[in-house]
């Protein structure tokens, strides 16, 4: 795929955020993942030309982040929390269960191109174990029922809404671009809070 | 018995609490008002009396941090919030963002005004898109009321999955576009910082503490906490209880008494082991039930406050699996830099495979001593340290146990014990 002139100005405005512009590379990435699907060379040598970088310079950013894929994820990309906490609590048996539902291995796709796997580190929603997430999205208290039935919504083109987040999954594209500092116009969607992190403020009024 | 004492998280209930209007009704932004009459030096004195101390981990004063910022240097001067909340475990900053993130704006615009900047960035991780939308969301509204862009200008960076950017020194280099990799130091980021100017690096937490600070004042913020860790923080319980969740208390709570109000471990276990402040303190077991959770209180029960993020496992778990598996996190997110830290954590990863494995031998044990030694303060920064963490503790309170895996010759624990679902068909 080509860069639009309208893309490229996008791009621009990222940069003009910043007082330098090499600091615009890591939004840059994540907005050409959010036209691509993941970190193409085509990416990279955009990237390159509009900071005034060697291509190199460029990749060796990307190949730092585990959040910049060299090949292309499913049009929802499923990650499952197999930090220690999470693991233990069921997060294990859920990841075991997504590879053998789906067919599909760690980092990879499925054939339709819906879904694609990864095991995921601590993803700062403990109180929720076990955690999945989806384009990065929260799927609180999960088990091994709950994910097979995420991913065959998904598959089924009819994804299930996060349990914190907008009122329907956005796809892996659109959730790159809001990464990328795009507003996509769904903050205001969603609940403010689930209940363990009302639960200290609940017992505080109750006097405690 | 302590009680609880929401600050932040006063007004998380409210079901628009995350915009501007819901931050408004309960005072939003006038804490920022009342800062921007003040003189700089005075709020610095003032944040410097109320005690408050570093959230993120390393509970350094915010104000004398603040107060480390050459005036009169006619440098660009910069305020960077560390949001990456990526220390397993800790899961305060991302619920705080998501219920309330204009606390931290008006936190931004009061400590630029303090450390004369002009530029606040706030790096978040990127692995929470809902996240990032509503304090994107939230800086477009404040912009819009006139609430930004009137001398503070704060800006949004989102990380890209990588632990070690939540060290700050590695925060910065990722913000300036290159591999999230430490910097040895001296120089401080208060004299070398964001693109070799003095900045502030502060978590999440220290900057929203600011407004109440500000509007309450610093003998307000003295009368809750302990001695020397004043003020109220978030306590995030998880694992193996009753009710998990977030618990805002003055410093110096136990965790008996967090356990009791989240109606203690899951019905018929018992604690067994668990991190006062993420998996990069030094674990705890149920000796330590009384220990007041303050900085001074878990130093000197031989770990630290860290995020106080309360991992709890009871019974059921295998402290070797659970070791072997943060190792193995601090193995893929050391950044390799550093020689000590990159070798040791991939060596350590073999060797605490074969014994969960139950194919080591005791030697092993004393290998991973030696080799936790040799990665302790021999890095330019903590993660190696944090990495051996729980080892040595492990190994000090539960060594038994890895003995048994040898002499079981494999792990003797039933994984499905543990989860959450068992018994439920799962």
């Amino acid at each position: 795929m080509a860069f639009s002139t309208e893309d490229l100005s996008t791009m621009d405005l990222i940069i003009k955020r910043y007082p330098r512009s090499r600091s615009a590379i890591m939004p840059l990435l994540h907005y050409v993942q959010s036209k691509a699907g993941y970190v193409t060379n085509e990416g990279i040598e955009v990237i390159a030309k509009l900071l005034q970088l060697e291509a190199a310079e460029v990749t060796a950013v990307s190949t730092f982040y585990t959040q910049y894929k060299p090949t292309p994820v499913g049009e929802y990309h499923v990650g499952v929390c197999t930090n220690t906490l999470c693991a233990i609590m069921g997060g294990d048996a859920i990841f075991a269960s997504l590879k053998d539902h789906l067919g599909i291995g760690n980092d990879e796709v499925t054939a339709d191109g819906k879904v694609s796997l990864e095991h995921i580190e601590c993803n700062a929603a403990c109180d929720y174990a076990p955690v999945v997430m989806a384009n990065w999205e929260f799927y609180d208290n999960q088990t091994v029922e709950s994910a097979k039935e995420l991913v065959d919504s998904m598959r089924a083109g009819n994804p299930k809404p996060p349990t914190r987040g907008p009122n329907r999954l956005v796809t892996y594209k659109e959730a790159s671009a809001v990464l990328a500092g795009l507003n996509d116009g769904l903050a205001h969607e969603g609940v403010q809070a689930g209940e363990p992190t009302l639960l200290g403020l609940k017992l505080s009024k109750e006097g405690k | 018995m302590t009680k609880l004492a929401p600050v932040l998280s006063a007004h998380w209930d409210e079901k628009d609490s995350f915009t501007l209007e819901g931050y408004k009704r309960h005072g939003g932004y006038k804490a920022a008002q009342k800062a921007l009459t003040m003189d700089p030096d005075a709020i610095i004195q003032l944040v410097k009396d109320s005690g408050l101390r570093g959230r993120g981990g390393a509970g350094f004063p915010t104000g004398m941090k603040w107060g480390f910022i050459p005036q009169g240097d006619n440098k660009d001067h910069y305020l960077v919030v560390n949001a990456d909340e990526s220390e397993p475990g800790t899961c305060k900053d991302t619920p705080l963002l998501m219920a309330n993130p204009h606390v931290l704006i008006e936190g931004c615009i009061i400590a630029c005004h303090a450390i004369r900047a002009k530029h606040a960035f706030i790096y978040i991780r990127g692995e929470v898109t809902h996240v990032v939308r509503r304090v994107n969301q939230a800086i477009a509204d404040a912009y819009a009321a006139g609430i930004l862009g009137n001398g503070v200008d704060v800006v949004l960076h989102v990380g890209a999955g990588a632990y070690i950017c939540g060290e700050e020194t590695a925060l910065l280099d990722s913000l300036e576009g290159f591999r999230g990799q430490p910097r040895l130091r001296p120089p401080f980021p208060a004299i070398a910082g964001l693109y070799a100017r003095p900045t502030v690096v502060n978590n999440v937490e220290s900057i929203a503490s600011v407004p109440a600070i500000v509007m309450n004042g610093a003998e307000w913020y003295q009368s809750m906490g302990t001695e020397k860790s004043k003020g109220t923080t978030l306590y995030s319980l998880s694992g193996h209880v009753v009710n998990p969740g977030q618990f805002e208390a003055p410093l110096g709570v136990t965790l008996r008494e967090i356990l009791d109000l989240a109606g203690g471990v899951r019905p018929g276990h018992r604690l067994k082991f668990w991190t006062p402040g993420g998996s990069s303190t030094p674990l705890f077991t149920d000796a330590h039930l009384d220990v007041p959770l303050d900085y001074e209180g878990v130093a000197a029960a031989g770990s630290m406050l860290g995020t106080k993020a309360l991992q709890i496992f009871d019974e059921t778990t295998c402290v070797v699996r659970a070791v072997l598996r943060w190792t193995e996190f601090y193995k893929h997110e050391s950044c390799g830099k550093c020689t000590p830290c990159r070798e040791g954590t991939w060596w350590l990863v073999q060797i605490l495979r074969d014994l969960e494995d139950g194919k080591g031998t005791e030697a092993d044990l004393a290998k991973l001593l030696d080799l936790c030694d040799n990665i302790m303060g021999r890095s330019f920064c903590a993660l190696g340290d944090g990495a051996t963490s729980p080892i040595t503790s492990s190994i000090k309170y539960f060594r038994d146990e890895y003995i048994a895996h040898l002499t079981n010759g494999a792990c003797p624990f039933d994984p499905v014990a543990s989860t959450l679902f068992v018994g439920a068909g799962a």
